[in-house]
């Protein structure tokens, strides 16, 4: 069972408080600061009184606990389980680890059991061992701080040498891609795994760190008529952006989306795969995005 | 009248209020009709306190409107994890929880039963002025309980029953598996309860079009993998759009489809008492319930992998007897030089479908599949260079059709020559 108390972020909590008094530090303050790190909004309100006025009775009146170690729980069936079916994902090669040994555990699900049916079939190559190679020197870079250096070839075909500060890996689970974001790389701030070619951890001078480059966004206003089912299938569709929505009138919505700048053609052609029922409404400059391609279509002599 | 508590009992209407504040996020107070305005304010106050900065609201002239608003590709986890994190549980429940793995602190740590009892009272409540009290058949429900989920174990030894806690793996240093795949793979928040173990942890990742809400219906997939890993059938409640009360249905859950694109979730199953395969919105079921096993869950399966093949997204159409009904999808598009990132397009999201080179210019894609509808939107993203369709189903060739020259009127285009 998923919902139980024993994965709560209450009882995850208390494991920390209790630890804390363990390790000599039962001050107010440092308690409190863990209800706030660990648990809810709200939390506050509720941990330390529970703990103090003996509702829990795990904390004395003087701040000690009966407890002799501190708190930690064996892997439920569940975990293990979990952990299994993840160990036998190809992927999971990409990490340079050990995974834990769990003869005798049925994994939760197999890939027989769920299928990315609309993911694109030229994801990257997991299993390739230069691949691999790669994967590990960059996500080492990212853990230590480290710089690195790669070759890519350019859009006009010329091979460029890149020396940054590798940031984070974004993986997108539609393209089956993983990207890298870099920082201190002036030309590029994001380059897709697969095209990097001999990376390796660069020792040399430091560079300056470098943000990573900062993402302009721009915003789409669209009117969503609510037939087919339009409205929900939308607002799913979108649902991993910020956005906000509103009745404007009877069976009309209004959806403001926020999307990176850099993504706008694909922003436009996932609008564009609802036909009549969203249309841009602002700003002019992507409703006339959308007349182009409509213009662009008429001239094709569809009937 | 019960107090309010940020901890909740049972997830299914959290489960379905999150949904609404996060994929919609319209509604004021008011269009809640199903529920009270109690529950829906103490629903609205504890996602608040779950998700803090992600909760918005705005008021329009019908009231004001509480929506949860995320850029996912901002986060590194899913903040809808929080929500699984906050059952409720008693001051008993927590109290004997830490009390009991203190006992049984070690894998060698083993106690019977009235040791146990006698531990809790003599050792670890005694200190308190008013010591709680746990009767023999509380702390073995608790045992056993605790026994079910695999933390601790039982072993008997002549007369006499010991418990002690089981062996658990070594994870230190998977962090950053973790942190993957607790966003990647499915039901991730076990991953992210795994996470939870770690004092300090690597985040080196993101994610682009990540839908988070699908991990609400985390339960509802670790219990239709269990009857897959089983090969049971199950009843589920099933809540259709078109119905106000949930449907029970008998079904042998045979995979789950996943979207990348549009942030559904379905279950492909098969009904015994229809001899009928039928899909299911994973966010509509609940109650999931395992029943025996059946012997034709590998064959079913089997005739799930064939019919894939001819499946574009959910949909199939299959009837009682068995037969099939297919439809043919002709449709071709304009290359223009230097647009060889749409031929790429087109290998890269063609599925079930082929792709050739008519001419130099033109580029055809064929498909036969069950349901040509489920092609539609995809279709509409080659707008601006779509030269001819050829549908078997003319009807949705036909509205395909329609709809285009619908855009025409709206975007006010009608001037431009054909």
């Amino acid at each position: 069972m998923i919902f139980s108390e024993l994965y709560s972020a209450y009882y995850n909590t208390v494991a920390a408080i209790i630890s804390s008094i363990l390790e000599g530090e039962s001050s107010e303050k440092e308690l409190q600061r863990i209800v706030s790190e660990r648990a809810f909004g709200e939390s506050v309100l509720s941990v330390m009184p529970a703990l103090k006025g003996g509702k829990w009775q795990l904390l004395r009146r003087d701040m000690t606990t009966p407890i002799e170690h501190k708190p930690h729980m064996p892997l439920t069936t569940l975990q293990k389980q979990w952990l299994k079916a993840v160990a036998m994902d190809p992927r999971v090669k990409l990490f340079d680890v050990k995974m834990p040994e769990l003869e005798g555990v049925e994994p939760l699900f197999t890939v027989e059991d769920y299928r990315i049916y609309d993911q694109y079939c030229d994801g990257d190559p997991f299993e390739d061992k230069e691949y691999i190679r790669q994967f590990r020197v960059i996500l080492r870079a990212i853990r230590n701080g480290d710089q690195i250096r790669f070759e890519m070839t350019s859009r006009n075909g010329k091979t460029m040498f890149i020396r940054c500060h590798p940031v984070r890996l974004e993986y997108s689970v539609k393209d089956d891609k993983f990207r890298l974001v870099t920082a201190g790389w002036r030309s590029v701030s994001t380059v897709n795994l697969a095209k990097i070619r001999s990376c390796v951890r660069y020792s040399g001078e430091r560079m300056l760190e470098g943000e990573e480059r900062e993402k302009v966004y721009d915003t789409v206003t669209v009117k969503i008529t609510d037939e087919r089912n339009a409205l929900e299938r939308f607002m799913l569709h979108f649902a991993h952006f910020e956005k906000q929505a509103e009745k404007t009138v009877k069976n009309t919505y209004s959806v403001r989306i926020k999307y990176v700048r850099d993504d706008e053609t694909e922003m436009l052609i996932r609008i564009l795969s609802f036909g009549p029922l969203a249309e841009v409404t602002e700003p002019m400059q992507f409703r006339e995005l959308v007349k182009e391609k409509l213009k662009k279509q008429k001239s094709c002599g569809l009937r | 009248m019960s107090s309010y508590s940020e901890l909740i009992k049972s997830f299914e209407k959290t489960r379905a209020y999150m949904r609404e504040f996060y994929v919609y996020g319209f509604k004021n107070r008011g269009e809640y009709q199903t529920k009270s305005s109690r529950s829906y304010d103490d629903e609205r106050r504890r996602i608040e306190s779950w998700l803090g900065d992600h909760m918005s609201f705005v008021r329009t002239r019908e009231g004001k409107n509480v929506f949860i608003s995320i850029d996912s590709r901002s986060i590194r986890h899913n903040p809808f994890f929080k929500a699984w994190k906050a059952k409720s549980f008693t001051d008993g429940d927590i109290t004997l929880h830490f009390i009991l793995f203190d006992i049984l602190h070690s894998v060698e740590d083993r106690y019977t039963l009235t040791e146990i009892i006698e531990l809790i009272d003599g050792k670890y409540l005694c200190g308190f002025e008013e010591p709680m009290e746990f009767d023999e058949s509380t702390v073995r429900k608790k045992l056993k309980e605790y026994c079910d989920i695999g933390v601790i174990d039982r072993v008997k030894e002549g007369k006499k029953v010991y418990y002690h806690r089981t062996e658990s793996p070594d994870i230190s240093g998977i962090d950053e598996v973790l942190h993957y795949y607790s966003e990647v793979a499915p039901c991730g928040v076990i991953g992210s309860f795994l996470l939870d173990k770690f004092e300090v942890k690597n985040e080196p990742f993101s994610f682009k079009h990540h839908y988070i809400t699908g991990t609400l219906d985390s339960g509802v997939l670790a219990s239709l993998f269990t009857a897959m890993r089983e090969k049971r059938v199950c009843t589920v409640s099933n809540l259709s759009r078109r119905r106000d009360l949930p449907r029970r249905n008998r079904i042998v859950p045979l995979r789950v489809f996943i979207s990348a694109q549009n942030g559904r979730q379905h279950l492909l199953a098969y009904l015994p008492d229809y001899n009928h395969f039928q899909s299911y919105r994973v966010d509509y079921l609940s109650n999931i319930k395992l029943e025996d096993v059946t012997p034709r869950f590998d064959e079913l399966r089997a005739e799930l992998d064939r019919m894939q093949k001819k499946m574009w997204g959910v949909s199939i159409k299959r009837n009682k007897l068995g037969a099939e009904h297919m439809e043919h999808v002709e449709f071709t598009v304009r290359v223009e030089d230097g647009e060889d990132y749409i031929v790429k397009r087109l290998q890269r999201e063609k599925r079930v479908g082929k792709v050739e080179r008519i001419d130099e210019h033109n580029y055809r894609f064929t498909a036969d599949v069950y349901d040509s509808s489920e092609m539609v939107p995809w279709i509409r993203t080659f707008i601006c260079r779509i030269t001819q369709m050829n549908f078997s189903n003319r009807t949705v060739e036909n509205k395909f059709k329609e709809d285009v020259r619908e855009m025409y009127r709206t975007y006010g285009i009608e001037e431009v020559e054909e």
